[in-house]
């Protein structure tokens, strides 16, 4: 008899312990269980989002803000930025993702293509952004995203070494190597290569990515060979290692910005975002549109990043009201750029801070730049092109214009392979 | 009484008359008592260790049934039921020592595998994400578009009486009210408030409160015209509406989907894509089974296939040389500091160890910072600024990548060499010596031979470690430099796992199902390798 006794209450002990973790569950039902209807009771009324921790720390106030007006819960998750797309793409279809990401527009072609963002109508709000960065998150005819902030490289000028730069790129270096700096020009590279600083100096070859249609958007042609694309191999070449050796692989992006920072040159092709470390390090600068190498303009290639809403959330109608009606405000932007140093894509902010000369250097130098494509195809493309450009500095290509071919060659079959 | 007075020695009530019985029966039987079911402070342990084993299990369980994994909910209910069968049964003695184990190789080992194996004859990557409901509905909701320049509405959501959801717009001053049923109407009655729809007769408004309880079924919900081809009405923050046409609707009966401007039909083409007869396909597919085409893929693709070879060959060279190396000179440095004339012999050891305190992609890295070609220290201060390419050249960062393994690795060998050259008895040696053998044949006919017998298996797992050794070669050359021309971004020094990495994930769009077909690959040809091994250590055991 005893036994049954005590497997009795080892079976009582269990069902009282899972009584106890499955109460909570069933309480939240009952709180939002109201309506039959509601699919997925638990989540309503919060709102999840993804964001990077500069990001998330600019979206603090808003979020309050929000939460106040609406009465819900808005719960910032903080990830590396470099997680936020893989560990998306797993999670969202799973329905545990979040309800809104933070991200880049380059994305926005994988995000779409595995169904995972919803349109986002802008409606009215649209003509408020810059026309680049609402094209930017522009795929296949829809608007997935709600952009934030853009970024383009520009010329950096440390004006203790160098005043009155010349227009064009070979004149840069000449002057460069005058002043006795140890680089007359940094770009930075590292043994992968790194196509997207180099991109400037290859569209003033005139052999932009891929071919666009009258609009100015992409279409899915590669136009960086032909004789443009060979002229600007052999000029890479030139520089390079085996040429006048003014780039180098070994320059990484952690090397040219302690060098610039260090005044050992006096001109560097970077980003807003390394201008902290400089002006911190007491560097006098002026950021400057780049100069031609080809002769034709040198366009940099124009990122914008923003806020995607999954097409997996259940909470579309927060979602939307949140980033329509709340993060594209100027002063949300405007916190943003103060954060992140990025260019707020709404035009009322970027005039507010279009004062700071440093932001108004960019804009001017991202003038006539074009958005990074966002097929997703572009990550192949990335890795052949900077190799190859990695190879020609370096001088184990010995034969550019057969290896800038071959390039195209590769990326052409990655791209049909896809 | 004698076998309660052996078991039980805490202050339980007295047993039953029979339970007294079971127990003597089972100590004349045995000569010991189970603690299956004696009330000894042991049985109070495990009942409530159990009892939390089985909350938890509970507790999974009812998380997987709410969000509807049946899988992981069967398969909880019968580790549970085996477990209290188990640990509550007199007989399972064997089983009581085992199961744990079985329950984490199940999981740890077997269930990896068997999700692998089962991605690698799917398609699961870029476009073919998830399932076909998605991406029917991804691809509809992609094809919807917002009429050219047509106007916003201020948008009220309502509901009628009997809570049937539905739109109240504001067009061009006057009020306009439906549902989903019901096409527009005008409200001549309804009052407007600053742009916005406060009261329409015949519907309720609903508060933003009430709207975030269906924000599914409000984002959902298409409001049409009396003339349908004008589009419909839908929100997406449930105060403006837009008007909206779809190209594309999908017909549950047929699972096709028609465009409607160009009357173009997708069909299912069974592999995960909706597919029109010119062969174009709608952009989001969804995750099909595909056999074993990601298999053939690996020697089919061209691109593939020529540099697969050259992979192969290298990450043989480089586990086979990764191990010598690492061996020979561990096994050097242990018989050097085993010998009882060096001194300090306790010092050096513990300094010797000390690459294996630092964790591998650390040391990669910082190995690829000393190796920079013209920053880094080797070059730039020991060299005196030769810029000697040690990653960059083909030849040199193969040596590269051996010597720094060698670095990472040999404390581990002389970890385990010392330890097994102490254990060989030194009768042995007396007895070479007497016999007149010199150090060299001591060597070759005692120490190896019984050395070999405990680290053979060790070297076996050090192969199958190295052949894998993703981090060091992707810190401290991420497989480069790359072939130059290859026709996938493969590099001099990526080994097999390196190589799936950088197909399945860097170059271009992820393929899931591709990188598990070759990770299976890699499992089988490591596991053929290591049972080959194992075989021959069998062997050696033979020798003396």
């Amino acid at each position: 008899m005893r036994r049954s006794i005590v497997i009795t209450a080892a079976v009582g002990l269990t069902m009282a312990l899972a009584a106890c973790g499955g109460g909570s569950g069933s309480g939240d039902e009952e709180t939002t269980g109201a309506e039959e209807t509601t699919e997925a009771g638990e989540s309503a009324g919060t709102l999840t989002i993804w964001a990077d921790e500069f990001r998330a720390a600019a979206l603090t106030d808003i979020v309050a803000q929000f939460e106040e007006d609406k009465g819900v819960t808005v719960e910032i998750v903080e990830k590396n930025f470099d997680d936020i797309r893989p560990e998306f793409i797993t999670q969202a279809p799973t329905g545990e993702g979040p309800d809104i990401i933070v991200g880049a527009h380059d994305w926005a072609g994988e995000l779409v293509t595995d169904g995972l963002v919803s349109p986002v109508e802008l409606g009215d709000v649209a003509a408020d952004f810059a026309e680049v960065a609402v094209s930017a998150f522009t795929y296949e005819g829809s608007v997935y995203g709600v952009p934030y902030g853009i970024e383009n490289v520009a010329l950096v000028r440390n004006n203790a070494l160098a005043s009155d730069t010349p227009a064009t790129f070979d004149e840069l270096i000449a002057q460069g190597e005058a002043t006795g700096a140890e680089y007359p020009v940094l770009i930075q590279m590292g043994e992968e290569g790194d196509a997207f600083h180099m991109y400037p100096l290859q569209t003033s070859f005139g052999a932009p990515v891929f071919a666009t249609d009258e609009s100015g958007s992409y279409i899915p042609e590669l136009a960086l060979g032909g004789a443009e694309g060979t002229a600007f191999a052999e000029y890479l070449a030139s520089i390079g290692q085996a040429g006048s050796g003014v780039l180098d692989t070994a320059i990484t992006g952690d090397i040219a910005r302690e060098a610039f920072a260090n005044g050992e040159s006096p001109y560097i092709i970077t980003g807003p975002w390394n201008i902290a470390p400089f002006t911190d390090a007491g560097v006098d600068l002026t950021v400057l549109p780049i100069p031609s190498a080809g002769g034709q303009p040198a366009a940099p290639f124009v990122g914008v990043q923003g806020f995607y809403v999954s097409a997996h959330s259940e909470n579309g109608i927060l979602a939307n009201e949140f980033l329509v009606n709340y993060a594209a405000t100027e002063d949300v932007q405007v916190a943003m750029y103060e954060t992140g140093g990025r260019i707020p894509a709404l035009t009322a902010a970027a005039e507010a801070v279009g004062d700071d000369p440093v932001a108004a250097g960019f804009t001017a130098a991202g003038e006539i730049g074009v958005p990074m494509p966002s097929l997703p195809q572009m990550n192949s493309v990335w890795a052949f092109w900077g190799v190859t450009e990695a190879n020609l500095v370096s001088g184990v290509a010995t034969d550019p214009a057969a290896d800038w071919a071959t390039m195209v060659e590769n990326i052409q079959g990655a791209i049909d392979a896809a | 009484m004698k076998g309660r007075d052996a078991a039980d020695t805490t202050d339980a009530p007295p047993p039953s008359p029979d339970e007294v019985a079971a127990a003597e029966r089972a100590a004349a039987g045995r000569g010991t008592t189970s603690h299956a079911r004696e009330m000894g402070p042991y049985f109070v342990v495990k009942l409530v260790l159990l009892a939390l084993i089985d909350a938890f299990g509970l507790f999974v369980i009812f998380s997987s049934w709410q969000v509807e994994h049946w899988g992981i909910l069967a398969s909880m209910v019968a580790i549970l039921v085996v477990v209290n069968w188990v640990y509550f049964s007199r007989r399972m003695i064997a089983a009581k020592y085992l199961f744990p184990g079985l329950v984490f190789l199940l999981v740890y080992q077997l269930f990896t595998m068997g999700y692998t194996a089962y991605i690698s004859f799917t398609n699961y990557g870029t476009g073919h994400n998830a399932t076909r409901e998605d991406a029917v509905a991804a691809n509809l909701a992609q094809n919807e578009s917002r009429v050219p320049d047509s106007p916003s509405y201020p948008l009220t959501v309502v509901t009628t009486p009997d809570g049937e959801l539905g739109f109240a717009i504001v067009d061009d001053g006057e009020v306009l009210a439906g549902t989903a049923e019901q096409p527009f109407e005008e409200s001549p009655d309804a009052t407007v408030a600053d742009g916005d729809v406060t009261e329409v007769p015949g519907y309720d408004v609903l508060s933003f409160a009430q709207i975030l309880e269906q924000q599914n079924e409000i984002t959902n919900l298409r409001v049409g015209f009396a003339d349908a081809d004008e589009g419909s009405i839908r929100t997406q923050d449930g105060s403006t509406g837009y008007l909206y046409r779809s190209v594309l609707t999908y017909d549950e009966a047929t699972g096709a989907i028609t465009n409607t401007d160009t009357g173009v039909v997708y069909t299912d083409n069974g592999e995960g894509s909706f597919q029109a007869e010119d062969g174009s396909t709608l952009l989001v597919g969804w995750r099909v089974a595909v056999g074993f085409d990601n298999y053939t893929a690996m020697f089919t693709d061209s691109r593939l296939s020529g540099p697969f070879l050259s992979v192969l060959a290298w990450t043989f060279a480089f586990a086979i040389l990764s191990v010598g190396t690492t061996f020979f000179l561990g096994l050097f440095l242990a018989i050097v500091f085993n010998h009882p004339a060096v001194r300090g012999r306790r010092v050096i050891r513990s300094l010797l160890i000390l690459p294996y305190a630092f964790p591998g992609f650390l040391s990669g890295l910082v190995w690829a910072g000393l190796l920079n070609r013209r920053f880094g220290f080797i070059n730039e201060v020991l060299l005196g600024g030769a810029e000697i390419p040690w990653l960059t050249d083909p030849w040199l960062a193969k040596l590269s990548v051996i010597g720094v393994n060698l670095w990472l690795g040999f404390p581990y060998m002389f970890l385990i060499a010392t330890g097994a050259l102490q254990a060989i008895s030194t009768d042995m040696y007396e007895a070479a010596r007497i016999d007149g053998a010199g150090a060299g044949r001591v060597f070759r006919s005692i120490t190896l031979p019984l050395l070999m017998i405990s680290l053979a298996p060790l070297l076996i797992a050090s192969f199958a470690f190295n052949f894998n050794n993703f981090n060091l070669i992707f810190f401290l050359t991420e497989g480069g430099p790359n072939f130059p021309g290859s026709p996938i971004a493969v590099g001099a020094t990526d080994i097999l796992i390196s190589m799936v990495y950088s197909v399945a994930f860097e170059s271009g769009t992820q393929q899931f199902g591709l990188a598990s077909a070759m990770a299976i690959m890699i499992f089988i040809m490591v596991g053929v390798i290591s049972w080959l091994g194992f075989r021959q250590t069998h062997k050696l055991e033979e020798v003396i």
